[in-house]
């Protein structure tokens, strides 16, 4: 009755051979290592990137143990510090010629030692938490309703131009809040103007009022609308945040969405909070200016003289300068779209671009008193202005204009993304912030690990001397639970935190539950008399129930906490619920194949080691004894 | 190895009336306390700024504490943090200075004092996160509540969901009472305890109403009270056991653990205290009073295997 079918073993072996190796990552702690990541959007690393590092290094003499080409970014690992160094000098050297235009980061960072065998097999270490490694945190809140406002304002202006260029007359425009109302003196304007926003602005529902001789029509954006605009914000800032960590060369930033109007960043290894903080926080802004065409500035375009009054020199990405005016046409401010596509008369890459109301009548007024002379669009930040493109005007712009001209398909994308991407869609705060230096964080993990091996040592010599035999395969089926829980954490990649550790430990004590209940049944079973194999079978079918219902009510505890914790709470819950699924597993399954493994083939069996079966001096019916 | 030589049925609901009384007093002074002294809340649910300073040798909180007192914060906490050369220092958000204004100023104050004052870490959390958790807390806590009453009316009954869920909110308040009294700081990871302790207390009050369900098959003659009492001795030493290993790992965190695990591990140190005792006295007390009755619990399933006697106490291998 204690035998299991040999599937029953071959899914037991299975499952430790998988948990062994996805666990083992976790032991080989971390090599010094150098990491080449992009830092343009248009920069791939691929392996023609590696290549050209496996050369660089060659020549320099250094061999990386490892070199791994992973999610856009490359990694090489090395023996010491000093052969990373080495090798971020020479690559910094090769693949950075020119270190205020970079377009790869060459970071420092740390790589797990495990064998290159254990890599290929995906097998990775757990991600540690910010407090176990040190570096800073935020939380940054996007304004969603500062978005809106922006996009209900922008609107506002559109509308007031169209109505203006139809010829509906006597209409004002204003914005309440996120509400557009225009009024008119008569419904047929009023008609004339909902069918104007019904072709041309779907994203606008409309509502109309009449009161005296007052004809009224409220525009509010529709919620799919609203709900597009705020996760299109929320995108936008991500990527601009992207663009502006890459600056700090952390190696490993985490830039992520919470929730529907948050951003968590951590950046681990920085410690100077200020410094990050201004580069988060940091104001790119666009401005269109006029080109100084001339004879002056020509001239000191083409051959560096002298910069005439008026005007200044600012130089294009590829190093060419340009001479501009100082007066500012229109600022990012009013661009509100900026997207790559083709011309379809000469199908060569373009990018369109889309004003606001204000933005399309300055641009239409410049064009046409500037035809054929070319506009530059700057982009500053950092208090550095640089020219992202210079083309000549064309024809009589409006709020939607395109620039084509000699650029590549990839050009165009880079420069929608540099446009679009330059600043915020909408504007951010921290609302919470932490740095963990790295003596803390090493205090931490050191502390969290101690505390779960000690508390694991004290169980494992107090049930091999409680329960014998039984208490050993219990402390058996714990290590497994334990390792069972780590392979999974690091096959999801899970980021390990303090609370994460704390969880585990306290895995450990739930898990012993299940062994109790079951060591427990056994001996009572023992103690009313059962044959040694009859309360093996008992004693695991009928704690079985009874682990079911435990587990079960602990799981409905750590899924709530998962679903409404946030920060270490989460860490904590995510930890608890595989827990407790691992020890279902190891407790009932595993432990009772060992169980079976060692008494399940023994025929004639006398006894049980599980330590001492006491039996009351009256018979076995000692605890039946009712009042 | 054995603990437990129980030689008869230990008439555990005899005294469920004064135990009873005793625990509504426990209780009703948590909650006293609770409402008095309220919950000495960390940074995460207030918001502020938390900063942690290391010095070369142990720190004169005292010194440390004047010299920020200095810089005009009149409610500001100095507490040793970890070790004796570590301080904690919180403080409340202050309007017009941004929160690394308030850092380096009083970082600054610090090394005017002792040149050896290091910042190891520093937390900042704005009054809106802090309000958020305070909901999420309480949500987590509630949708704990009532996932476990549905689980527990569906395997059980309802009156053990009542029952249990009782002797688990009375668990929590306690715990919550201890540190209202003792204004020990209930941080995310204290929260984080108490709803373990929750899912983890129940298991107890489960382990006994599955023995009370299967006492009430078994020995069909049996007194609700002597079935209860039956139940609880046969568990009791399981009971025991799992509380004492799963202490023994809560323990190794409270003194290896270092500071941030300090409380969680204290918070459920109690929790299983009083998860014990609850789920005896309270959950079993309360079940007893609402009338638990073994056409509750056996209602519907047929009679067991037929020939089996009925009150055998080794009928059968299988369940």
């Amino acid at each position: 009755m204690n035998r299991y079918p040999v599937w029953k073993y071959a899914i037991i072996v299975i499952v430790l051979l998988v948990g062994l190796i996805y666990s083992l990552p976790n032991f080989f702690g971390e090599a010094p290592a150098v990491q080449v990541s992009a830092a343009k959007s248009t920069v791939k690393v691929d392996a023609a990137t590696q290549g050209r590092v496996e050369e660089a290094l060659k020549t320099a003499g250094l061999t990386p143990d490892l070199l791994t080409l992973e999610g856009g970014s490359l990694r090489a690992r090395f023996g010491t510090p000093d052969e990373q160094l080495k090798a971020r000098d020479v690559l910094q050297r090769t693949l950075v010629p020119d270190a205020s235009d970079p377009p790869y980061v060459v970071a420092l960072n740390l790589v797990s030692r495990s064998p290159a065998w254990l890599t290929s097999l995906h097998a990775f270490p757990m991600y540690l938490g910010l407090d176990l490694r040190g570096g800073v945190d935020f939380l940054l809140q996007v304004d969603m309703k500062g978005a809106i406002d922006k996009k209900a304002e922008s609107f506002a202006g559109d509308l007031r131009t169209t109505f203006r260029d139809k010829g509906i007359r006597g209409t004002s425009v204003n914005r309440n809040g996120q509400t557009i109302e225009v009024s008119f003196r008569d419904a047929a304007a009023l008609q004339t103007a909902k069918q104007i926003i019904q072709d041309q602005f779907p994203d606008l529902a409309t509502t109309e009022a009449q009161d005296g001789s007052n004809w009224r029509l409220t525009a509010t954006i529709k919620p799919e609308a609203a709900r597009r605009l705020q996760d299109a914000a929320l995108k936008q800032n991500i990527t601009t945040l992207h663009n502006r960590i890459n600056e700090l060369g952390v190696a490993e930033p985490v830039i992520q969405q919470q929730g529907l109007d948050r951003i968590v960043v951590q950046l681990p290894g920085v410690q100077d909070t200020a410094k990050a903080k201004d580069i988060l926080g940091r104001t790119a802004t666009l401005e269109m200016r006029l080109v100084d065409e001339s004879a002056e500035g020509r001239a000191a375009e083409l051959s560096g003289g002298p910069v005439p009054f008026g005007s200044e020199k600012f130089l294009e990405r590829n190093g060419r300068p340009v001479i501009v005016k100082k007066q500012v046409l229109v600022t990012g401010e009013s661009l509100t779209d900026a997207q790559p596509g083709f011309d379809q008369q000469s199908n060569q890459p373009k990018v369109d671009l889309t004003m606001d109301a204000k933005g399309g009548r300055i641009m239409r007024d410049v064009s046409r008193e500037n035809y054929k002379k070319r506009m530059a669009m700057l982009i500053f930040e950092k208090g550095k202005g640089e020219v992202l493109t210079a083309p000549s005007i064309n024809g009589e712009l409006g709020n939607r204009f395109q620039i084509s001209g000699s650029m590549t398909v990839a050009e165009a994308a880079d420069l929608a993304l540099l446009l679009r991407a330059g600043s915020l869609a909408a504007p951010m705060e921290i609302i919470q912030e932490r740095t963990i230096g790295p003596s803390l964080g090493a205090d931490n993990i050191e502390k969290g690990f101690k505390s779960v091996m000690y508390g694991f040592i004290a169980i494992m010599i107090f049930m091999c001397a409680y329960y014998a035999l039984f208490g050993l395969f219990s402390s058996i089926a714990l290590a497994v639970n334990l390792m069972l829980l780590v392979a999974i954490l690091s096959m999801l990649q899970a980021t390990l935190t303090l609370p994460g550790i704390a969880a585990m430990a306290l895995a450990i004590g739930v898990a012993i539950d299940s062994n109790v209940l079951i060591n427990e049944r056994v001996r009572e079973e023992l103690r009313n008399g059962a044959s040694p194999q009859a309360a093996i079978h008992a004693g695991y079918d009928r704690a079985w129930g009874t682990i079911l219902d435990s587990n079960v009510t602990t799981l409905i505890a750590g899924i709530a906490l998962l679903a409404f914790g946030s920060g270490p709470v989460r860490g904590f819950a995510v930890v608890h619920c595989i827990g407790i699924v691992t020890s279902m597993f190891s407790a009932v399954f595993f432990s009772r194949g060992l169980v079976n493994f060692w008494y399940g083939q023994k025929k004639k069996l006398k006894t049980v080691s599980i330590g001492t079966v006491w039996r009351p001096k009256t018979d076995g019916t000692a605890v039946v004894d009712a009042e | 190895m054995e603990f437990f030589r129980i030689h008869k049925t230990i008439p555990f609901m005899r005294h469920a009336l004064v135990l009873n009384i005793i625990s509504f007093a426990t209780f009703a002074l948590a909650v006293f306390f609770l409402l008095h002294r309220g919950l000495h809340l960390s940074v995460e649910f207030t918001g502020g700024t938390v900063m942690e300073v290391a010095y070369q040798q142990s720190a004169d909180i005292g010194k440390v504490r004047e010299a920020i007192g200095k810089l005009g914060y009149p409610d500001v906490q100095v507490q040793s943090y970890g070790t004796s050369r570590d301080v904690q220092i919180r403080l409340p958000a202050q309007k017009g200075m941004s929160s690394d204004q308030q850092s380096a100023q009083v970082m600054q104050a610090l090394k005017s004092v002792d040149p050896s004052a290091t910042q190891r870490g520093i937390e900042v959390v704005g009054p809106q996160v802090g309000d958020e958790l305070t909901t999420n807390g309480l949500k987590a806590l509630g949708m704990v509540v009532v996932g476990i009453m549905i689980y527990l009316a569906v395997r059980f009954e309802w009156k053990f969901a009542v029952a249990t869920v009782l002797a688990n909110l009375h668990d929590v308040v306690i715990i919550l009472g201890f540190f209202a009294f003792f204004q020990w700081e209930f941080s995310l990871a204290v929260l984080a305890a108490v709803l373990a302790v929750l899912g983890y207390s129940v298991n107890e009050s489960v382990v006994i109403f599955d023995r009370v369900r299967e006492n009430f098959r078994r020995y069909r003659k049996m007194s609700t009270v002597g079935i209860i009492d039956n139940a609880i001795t046969s568990t009791i030493s399981r009971t025991i056991i799992t509380h004492g290993s799963t202490q023994l790992v809560v323990l190794s965190m409270f003194f290896f653990g270092g500071p941030t695990l300090h409380y969680f591990a204290l918070a459920l140190t109690i929790g299983i205290c009083f998860g014990i005792y609850s789920s005896c006295f309270v959950a079993a007390a309360i079940a007893m009073w609402l009338g638990i009755k073994r056409e509750d619990l056996i209602k519907g399933t047929p009679a067991k295997r037929d020939g089996d006697s009925e009150d055998d106490p080794n009928a059968g291998a299988v369940v």
